[in-house]
């Protein structure tokens, strides 16, 4: 067959390649409209100077898993549950309310350590934690916290069960004073250094809001600590008191962040983080502040349903702040822009600024 | 060799071949890690991880007169074999709360297997995002700067494969004189286009693998600005201790101004 070069002729090699052009284009239409549809696939990207390498994170998302969030809120919680059972113990309060806050830090206590060790790779050596002591690590500095703390609060709950048994006795006063005072120091830290954990890292909406955490932690903390003794049947004034404070910490916090329009802050308003970080807020910020304001300190039974609705409203905000925070870690992580100082994300900033 | 050592890696010699890819999996072991066709380019691997220790990165250019095939509609391409950087101020090993990562005398970051734990703290202080968590083991892994092989006098298993000499190591002082030789000769040949990338004003202070990369060196992930994370820790803390500070004021304020003394 000799070869012709007439597009007229079915067979003919022009023929063949304009039908060759046109599958190439069909399918490029085709592949163009499926991955329109569907966010899974990848959508497809150039390297260049203003996309990156393909639109790749340049970081790794962090690999935690739900433990970690629940351990920054029981651990917050009790840590706080330690500095009010400690502070109400000194100034000679309701003394089952500083027998619950101390049962309240014990019971943190114990159930932190074994949800940062269910999130190990190698659970087996958690041991390792203990190895080393290094200031400049706040995993360091956190795990050795979490020890003291464990070992404070349990020793406080143990020697206050023991003391009710046998009754007075000087030698075990001293112990559990020491013990409560103990856990109330250890306390202060563990409720604020998860905010630094994850503030001093490479994760932009974390590092970018370095002071803010820490803040936002302890309050939250506070909140769900204060929450939590409130739906034991505590209903003293001060602990209304120290509800609104907490509730006006996280208002203040939570109004902070929605109107911070830093291009690395994005994740805080967007998408699933975004949604929970505002719902975060609201629980655990104006809902609480005003039923608390509404319950004031009287203590009518009607003032007791508006406090116990404030509290369980604390507490789910108080653990939707510690999942909105890592979720925001990890889509944060997803997006170059902001490591790579992109256009995009200084053009954002041009915009927002305007 | 002996000293501190550094990799310089030429992406104007590199070829995509991918020997160091296979090279640095076979001698470490590195566990294989799936095949995904991932749409973007020849480039497979995708980025760097904990099963993957050496990542071609495939650039495709526009059709540039002169360079990548010599017509002035066909595709050129920029290749570039990424490594751990082995910073100087390493976020990982800063970060690292059990001490299994260390600086050993080559001066390489290098991940003690047998001391790791899994906290994944290394993950999220990476400014590269290089080292990750092995889902399947629980421990972190990354580049150890083939710590076996220098101890042994020998080059890394990826300098020793490739072919053009693309990855080169040696002294880091060497490499660094190497690496100015070779920007110099680039830009006499004309390659007006060839950076550097070695961040030593950052916090990072330096890296012990230099690149030399053709266009802006973000085009191959490699951000302008790598920060230690060590950096933030003042700020925190200070804030941890202001709200601790107002944690106790508000308590001893609650109670004190309740009257709930009895």
């Amino acid at each position: 067959m000799s070869r012709s070069f007439s597009t007229n002729d079915p067979d003919s090699f022009a023929a063949r390649e304009q039908r060759l052009r046109e599958i190439r284009k069909q399918a490029d239409r085709e592949f163009r409209a499926k991955i329109a549809g569907s966010q899974k696939l990848p959508p497809v990207g150039i390297a260049s100077p203003e996309t990156g390498y393909y639109g790749m994170p340049v970081l790794k998302q962090p690999p935690w898993t739900w433990e970690i969030p629940v351990y920054f809120f029981v651990g917050g919680a009790a840590g706080s549950a330690a500095v009010i059972g400690n502070i109400a113990r000194m100034i000679g309060a309701d003394p089952k309310l500083v027998s619950d806050a101390r049962w309240l830090a014990a019971i943190g206590g114990a159930i932190s350590p074994a949800l940062l060790v269910a999130d190990l790779g190698m659970p087996s050596r958690f041991i390792n934690m203990l190895r080393v002591f290094k200031i400049q690590s706040p995993m360091s500095v956190g795990s050795w916290t979490l020890v003291a703390f464990s070992t404070g609060s349990a020793a406080a709950a143990f020697t206050s069960a023991v003391r009710k048994r046998t009754g007075p006795n000087k030698l075990l006063h001293v112990c559990n004073s020491a013990a409560d005072f103990f856990a109330a120091l250890s306390g202060l830290v563990l409720c604020t250094y998860t905010g630094v954990l994850i503030g001093a890292t490479v994760i932009p909406v974390w590092n970018q809001n370095v002071s803010i955490l820490p803040i936002h932690f302890a309050a939250s903390g506070l909140n769900s600590a204060v929450s939590m003794l409130e739906l034991r049947g505590n209903y003293s004034p001060a602990l209304n008191s120290l509800g609104i404070a907490s509730a006006l910490c996280e208002t203040a916090v939570g109004a902070t962040l929605e109107m911070s329009k830093r291009p690395a802050t994005k994740p805080l308003h967007e998408g699933k983080s975004g949604w929970l970080m505002r719902a975060a807020g609201l629980l655990s910020g104006p809902i609480p502040l005003v039923l608390r304001l509404l319950a004031g300190n009287s203590r009518t039974p009607r003032s007791k349903k508006l406090r116990n609705a404030a509290a369980i409203s604390s507490v789910t905000g108080s653990l939707i702040t510690r999942v909105a925070w890592v979720q925001a870690g990890k889509e944060s992580a997803r997006n170059p822009a902001i490591s790579l100082e992109l256009p995009s994300a200084s053009e954002k900033d041009q915009i927002e600024s305007r | 060799m002996s000293g501190i050592t550094a990799f310089l890696t030429d992406s104007t010699l590199c070829i995509g071949c991918k020997a160091c890819e296979v090279a640095c999996k076979e001698w470490n072991q590195v566990p294989e890690d799936g095949f995904t066709w991932r749409g973007m380019s020849y480039d497979n691997t995708g980025e760097l991880g904990h099963s993957t220790w050496r990542h071609v990165k495939f650039v495709e250019d526009g059709a540039s007169s002169g360079f990548g095939g010599n017509s002035p509609d066909v595709f050129s391409w920029g290749f570039s074999s990424d490594v751990c950087k082995h910073c100087e101020n390493a976020g990982c090993l800063e970060a690292c709360p059990t001490g299994a990562i260390v600086r050993t005398e080559f001066g390489g970051v290098y991940v003690q297997p047998d001391v790791c734990n899994g906290c994944a703290y290394c993950v999220v202080t990476c400014p590269f995002g290089v080292i990750e968590r092995n889902p399947a083991d629980g421990r972190a892994f990354k580049c150890t700067f083939c710590y076996d092989r220098q101890k042994e006098g020998l080059k890394p298993a990826c300098a020793t494969a490739c072919p053009t000499e693309s990855i080169k190591f040696g002294r880091i002082e060497d490499m660094s004189g190497e690496a100015d030789k070779r920007m110099g000769h680039l830009k006499d040949l004309g390659f007006d286009d060839v950076h550097l990338y070695n961040p030593i004003e950052s916090s990072v202070g330096g890296i012990h693998a230099l690149f030399i990369t053709r266009g802006d060196p973000t085009t191959y992930n490699l951000p302008p600005h790598p920060e230690v994370p060590t950096k933030y820790l003042r700020r925190g803390w200070a804030s941890a201790g202001v709200a601790a500070g107002m944690l106790v004021l508000s308590a001893l304020l609650a109670f004190l101004g309740n009257g709930d003394g009895s």
